[in-house]
């Protein structure tokens, strides 16, 4: 390849990430200061991208007046990561929930309604009741695109953004992107960035062996932790992992979110029901992995009992939302809701704050910790946040950086750190052979899974930390021959940062937490005396992995001790499964 | 060392009969996240690239003349 060219250009907020949360972001500064100048980055296509590319089939946890308050979803959310949370960023989405809601509406994105108007509740979760399904819910990227296009925000597709730029003083600069048809690079220079990449969903490996059958869509990869990280930025709790009961080898959601309202619900091989509830919490990923291991398993999603119009309405909304290819699949299986139930199995792990706590560190004004970072959606720690979080999170985050960006001029990127970058970003371009950056991933995810994957054992993780440092020795030979391999040979380099990660952090805190997220086998019990905390993890001066306890602050919504355990009695009180 | 190539199956199928990318249409390129469709220079119709595809859909959904068919990959189907 000849040398790609570089092209410089300057904003006043640069968002990174087109799918959920970055859009919003982008839309609701704007809409704060419709003079501010803002730059939308997407590895692929702003039309089609992130985890909601064909659209969503619920909200997960509204909070709809008459249904639940602001204060009953924070102790919720508080209780099911086991009190490790930071309250006011829960309750600044809490407060946000509703209005957001309307403000979709209003765009066009559509909930549904019972007979006179009203959103039509749904109980999933142990105590409230938040879930409002969306069955016509597969427009909404159209919707977002349609108003970032009316604000005139300027987007710029197929870049992939490799690393966050800083000035002198420590504040952010901007962030160098690469495109991924062509190499060229763009450089952002922009007083406020608000990273918006998505979960870290290519770390485990599936068990199909299909490296991009991923739960997340599988751009996702974790940039955005990599180049928080990078940047300084302090990450939060990130072995509280993500890990979800899905559609055993179609890897998706079944989606016992839609069906449990419907009656349907989570059964062992007896057709039994074991927990009680089927929100994804560790406690509940926990339960189900004791049912797998005592020999009951298969998991399956029941609804083989349900009414022929109940199957039917089940069927339309998850054959034609989010991930409408699930019918395809059920299909070529003859799989059939009303005749057999829906084999289950556990995914493998991944960062993912939208389904578990762990993220980019960030308050509730959605600040990280370098100053004019902002983080938010899947990849920000406010945990359980799903899309509506990344909308309501990002809507804070836009019109707080629509702020600060009033109050600050650019900062001036270190030229050395550029000039660094952008040889790392081609170093495997200059090779004409080596290692391919499939067999790389492929070769890190593997070990992901046979080394970090709960229950989690520490010299097991050690020797992982060790396979993924022979790995990182290996990217001297990575070899990408065109723009499309260094985009993967980038994102290969993205995973193994998360990877390394994954093993530090879940090595640090040395107790069991969070059901099956965090299960230490050297450490089994919770020890809120030392570990009733956040844990940090961040790149310190001397570009080492880092680690530090950070407190919990004081609730603004009290939590009684006997209502803290109201997750850990899941399981169903009939015999219990051996363990 | 060397690099080889290996044979996969495609999972995305493109009918050439009524693929228009002949016309300049590039609509499921355009919309893949995961950037796994081109257009083949010679013959001017859309196919599968690259073996790494999520089954998310937007190629088929997109399509103007429908001539996108995206099937579960093999290993997971």
């Amino acid at each position: 390849m000849s040398e790609p060219k570089t092209e410089i250009i300057e904003t006043d907020l640069l968002v990174i990430g087109g799918g959920t949360g970055g859009p919003m972001a982008a839309i609701k500064a704007k809409e704060a200061n419709p003079k501010l100048r803002v730059v939308l980055m997407e590895k692929a296509n702003v039309k089609r991208s992130g985890a909601i590319s064909m659209g969503m089939d619920g909200l997960n946890n509204a909070v709809v007046p008459g249904y639940a308050t602001p204060e009953q979803y924070v102790k919720e959310i508080t209780v099911a990561n086991d009190g490790i949370v930071n309250q006011k960023a829960v309750m600044a989405y809490a407060t946000g929930s509703f209005p957001m809601i309307q403000y979709l509406d209003k765009l066009g994105v559509k909930f549904e309604k019972d007979g006179s108007g009203e959103y039509n509740m749904r109980k999933v979760h142990h105590m409230g009741t938040y879930v409002l399904p969306m069955p016509e819910g597969h427009n909404v990227k159209k919707v977002l695109y349609r108003q970032l296009r009316r604000l005139q925000v300027a987007v710029t597709n197929r870049y992939m953004a490799t690393r966050l730029l800083k000035g002198a003083d420590g504040r952010i600069a901007g962030a160098v992107g690469v495109n991924t048809r062509t190499s060229e690079f763009l450089v952002v220079k922009a007083k406020a960035v608000i990273l918006a990449c998505g979960a870290a969903g290519r770390l485990g490996l599936p068990a199909s062996g299909y490296m991009f059958g991923t739960y997340e869509n599988a751009a996702n990869c974790g940039d955005g932790y990599a180049m928080a990280y990078h940047a300084g930025a302090e990450l939060a709790n990130l072995e509280c992992y993500q890990i979800n009961p899905l559609i055993k080898d179609y890897n998706g959601p079944s989606c016992a979110y839609v069906t449990g309202p419907f009656g349907g619900f989570t059964a062992n091989n007896k057709g039994d029901r074991f927990i009680e509830c089927d929100y994804w919490s560790g406690q509940m990923m926990l339960e189900f992995w004791r049912e797998l291991q005592s020999g009951n398993g298969p998991v399956y999603l029941k609804m083989d009992h349900l009414a022929e119009e109940t199957i039917s309405e089940i069927e339309t909304i998850l054959h034609t939302n989010e991930r409408p290819s699930r019918g395809r699949f059920h299909e070529r299986r003859g799989n059939d809701y009303r005749k057999q139930p829906v084999e289950m199995h556990i995914s493998e792990i991944g960062f993912c704050s939208g389904h578990s706590a762990s993220g980019v560190a960030v308050d509730e004004f959605a600040r990280t910790t370098v100053p004019g970072l902002y983080a938010v959606g899947d990849m920000a720690s406010v945990p359980h946040n799903y899309m509506l979080g990344a909308f309501v999170n990002g809507g804070i985050a836009g019109a707080d950086a629509a702020e600060y960006c009033a109050n600050v001029d650019l900062a001036a990127h270190d030229e050395g750190h550029l000039a660094a970058e952008k040889e790392r970003v081609l170093a495997p371009t200059r090779r004409e052979d080596g290692l391919t950056p499939h067999e790389m991933e492929f070769k890190t995810r593997r070990l992901v899974n046979d080394y970090l994957e709960p229950p989690k054992v520490t010299a097991k993780m050690r020797i992982g930390q060790r396979r993924f440092a022979e790995i990182r020795d290996d990217l001297s030979a990575l070899c990408a021959r065109d723009p499309h391999e260094l985009l993967r040979a980038l994102e290969m380099q993205t995973i193994l940062d998360c990877a390394d990660m994954a093993a530090a952090a879940s090595l640090y805190r040395t107790e069991s937490r969070w059901g099956f997220y965090h299960l230490r086998v050297d450490h089994p019990e919770t020890n809120d005396d030392e570990w009733f905390c956040h844990t940090a993890l961040y790149k310190d001066e001397n570009g080492q992995m880092a680690h530090a306890k950070r407190a919990v602050d004081p609730y603004i919504v009290p939590v009684e001790a006997d209502e803290m355990a109201a997750y850990h009695q899941l399981r169903v009180k009939t015999p219990a499964a051996a363990e | 060392m060397p690099i080889i190539t290996h044979a996969k199956s495609a999972a995305v199928v493109i009918d050439d009969a009524k693929c228009i990318a002949e016309k300049g249409c590039t609509v499921c390129v355009d919309v893949c996240p995961l950037d796994i469709l081109a257009i083949d220079e010679g013959r001017q119709k859309a196919f599968m690239k690259y073996d790494e595809c999520w089954y998310c859909m937007p190629c088929e959904a997109d399509c103007p003349t429908g001539a996108v068919k995206v099937n579960i990959p093999y290993l997971l189907r």
